[in-house]
């Protein structure tokens, strides 16, 4: 019973003090992208590894989980003779939900992993080290610029993601299905507010980036510097994203969608 | 500042360090001082800190007492902005060479010079050039660090440490795992560039034979003491036992061979339970 007790103190500390680090290390960050403004050559190069390289995966499951949402939205909306509506809700689905968050857990698998790993080998071969020999900030030079690209891009990958989705809902809600495509897309201008919908979906994709660019920055830079450190802190990046993502989305819609 | 014990003909001292990992006492209050223009070394068992003393020096590590006087200025006391000043002046080799590795040989050179110059890049390019040639590896610039050689690698970080001519280098553990060949050129490197460039320089090795051709004083750090220190002939000819079985690389002797355990004999009759 001691032994309980004091296990689960000591991970309640070493949970806290964890969270102090992480914070620390998002002000330091949050202060070094001053200097990444002076040399956007940093951010580029970055904003093409981060963002650029995951349009491809998330091109083609916006696609998929648009297509899923034109079919089963078909059968279920058929049953009332609604099918006109397709557009409607296959739009609000993505641009509301599903866009924001399926981008967000694709974008910490790709992009998350990829950073932690990244970061965590660099420590481990030494290389922050020598940069901070070298009187180069390591924070500065190395994170803020990652993490300024994985804010900027998230929004872009998760509006991109919507965008296809919807291309893919009415391929085969009207290429396949039959449902009228004028009324797909005048259906879906109709109903869908720019501010109530779209801005919010923005501002959620935009958290999520956020979040998700932190957790895998800082699990890379906290990471033991062994093999078997770098793999868990990667494994932890995806998992306590997806959380986050996921946690977050409900705190989020609740605030957003809460009172119609 | 408080200078006490500094002195001139010393850019580093250190004075009375105290620090631990953990339970573990790395260095007990000691005290050391590196001369200018000297190499000096620092030699001990593996596992003794020797890479923690020169991330003591470098700043990246705070003594739990004592302090280190770099130049006059006491490195841990100094502000962030002064520290980084203090390691522009300072080089350090790193035993994995620590070489950037999404950049090639050129690039990795030019680093330094990138971030803390404002030289046009046509004079970055004659410098890389220079310090490359000075290493021999010239004809390598375009190579990745994947491509290198574990002895080559630290060569292009050579080149990269003595990038802004820098007054002191750091050697962590220089010669170790390289083939007879690149441990000769190195020797020969680090001489040669103490003596050209008018360096001081700190290698911390446990190579007895290499470190002493070239160190012109050295300290033994076991336990975290000083166990002993001189010049390479003065510790060559040392009475003490652990200093003579640490040269010759006896099996046995004041360090066992063996892991302390129980009586052999006893351990192989029990029960083979583990406890």
């Amino acid at each position: 019973m001691i032994q309980f007790l004091q296990h689960l103190g000591e991970n309640t500390l070493s949970g806290f003090t964890k969270l102090g680090r992480a914070s620390y290390f998002l002000l330091q960050t949050i202060k070094g992208i001053t200097d990444v403004l002076v040399r956007p050559r940093l951010l580029i190069n970055q904003l093409y590894s981060v963002g650029v390289l995951s349009f491809l995966i998330i091109c083609i499951s916006g696609l998929f989980v648009g297509m899923v949402l034109g079919l089963q939205g078909y059968y279920t909306l058929s049953d009332f003779g609604a099918e006109e509506t397709l557009g409607v809700m296959v739009a609000a689905s993505l641009v509301r939900e599903l866009g924001p968050v399926v981008s967000g857990l694709l974008f910490a698998g790709r992009a998350g992993s990829a950073l932690t790993a990244e970061i965590g080998l660099m420590k481990a071969t030494e290389q922050l080290s020598g940069m901070e020999m070298m009187a180069v900030d390591p924070i500065k030079r190395i994170i803020s610029p990652r993490f300024l690209a994985g804010c900027l891009s998230m929004p872009l990958l998760a509006a991109l993601f919507s965008a296809i989705g919807i291309i893919g809902g009415e391929l085969v809600g009207s290429g396949l299905l039959g449902v009228d495509e004028g009324a797909y897309w005048s259906q879906m201008q109709a109903k869908l507010d720019f501010f109530d919908d779209i801005i919010n979906g923005i501002i959620k994709s935009i958290v999520f980036g956020f979040v998700t660019s932190w957790i895998a920055l800082f699990e890379g830079y906290d990471a033991p510097p062994t093999s078997e450190g770098v793999s868990r802190a990667t494994t932890r990046t995806v998992v306590n994203s997806a959380f986050s993502i996921l946690g977050l989305d409900f705190i989020l819609t609740a605030l957003m969608f809460g009172d119609n | 500042m408080d200078n006490s014990g500094f002195q001139p003909n010393q850019l580093v001292s250190i004075r009375n360090l105290s620090f631990s990992r953990g339970d573990k006492k790395i260095f007990d209050n000691i005290s050391l001082d590196f001369e200018r223009g000297k190499i000096t070394a620092i030699m001990g068992p593996s596992g003794t800190g020797k890479t923690t003393l020169l991330k003591l020096i470098g700043g990246q590590l705070y003594p739990e007492q004592g302090s280190i006087f770099v130049d006059g200025q006491n490195v841990h006391k100094l502000r962030r902005k002064e520290l980084y000043d203090m390691r522009k002046r300072i080089g350090m080799l790193f035993q994995s060479g620590a070489l950037l590795t999404d950049m090639n040989v050129y690039d990795n050179v030019a680093f330094p010079l990138r971030e803390h110059t404002h030289l046009p890049e046509s004079m970055i390019r004659t410098l890389v050039l220079m310090k490359l040639q000075a290493i021999g590896l010239r004809g390598a610039k375009y190579l990745m660090p994947n491509q290198l050689s574990g002895g080559m690698a630290r060569r292009v970080a050579l080149a990269r440490a003595i990038a802004l001519d820098p007054n002191m280098i750091l050697y962590d553990e220089p010669f170790t795992g390289q083939d007879p060949i690149s441990m000769g050129v190195l020797v020969h490197l680090i001489k040669s560039l103490n003596n050209a460039l008018g360096l001081t320089s700190i290698i911390v090795s446990h190579d007895v034979e290499e470190t002493s051709a070239i160190a012109d004083y050295i300290y033994v750090i076991a336990d975290g003491k000083i166990i002993d220190q001189g010049t390479p002939e003065a510790i060559r000819q040392s009475p003490s036992a652990w200093i003579q079985q640490f040269i010759t690389g006896a099996a046995d002797g004041p360090v066992h061979f063996h892991y302390p355990a129980k009586d052999y004999i006893d351990e192989l009759l029990s029960s083979g339970k583990r406890y």
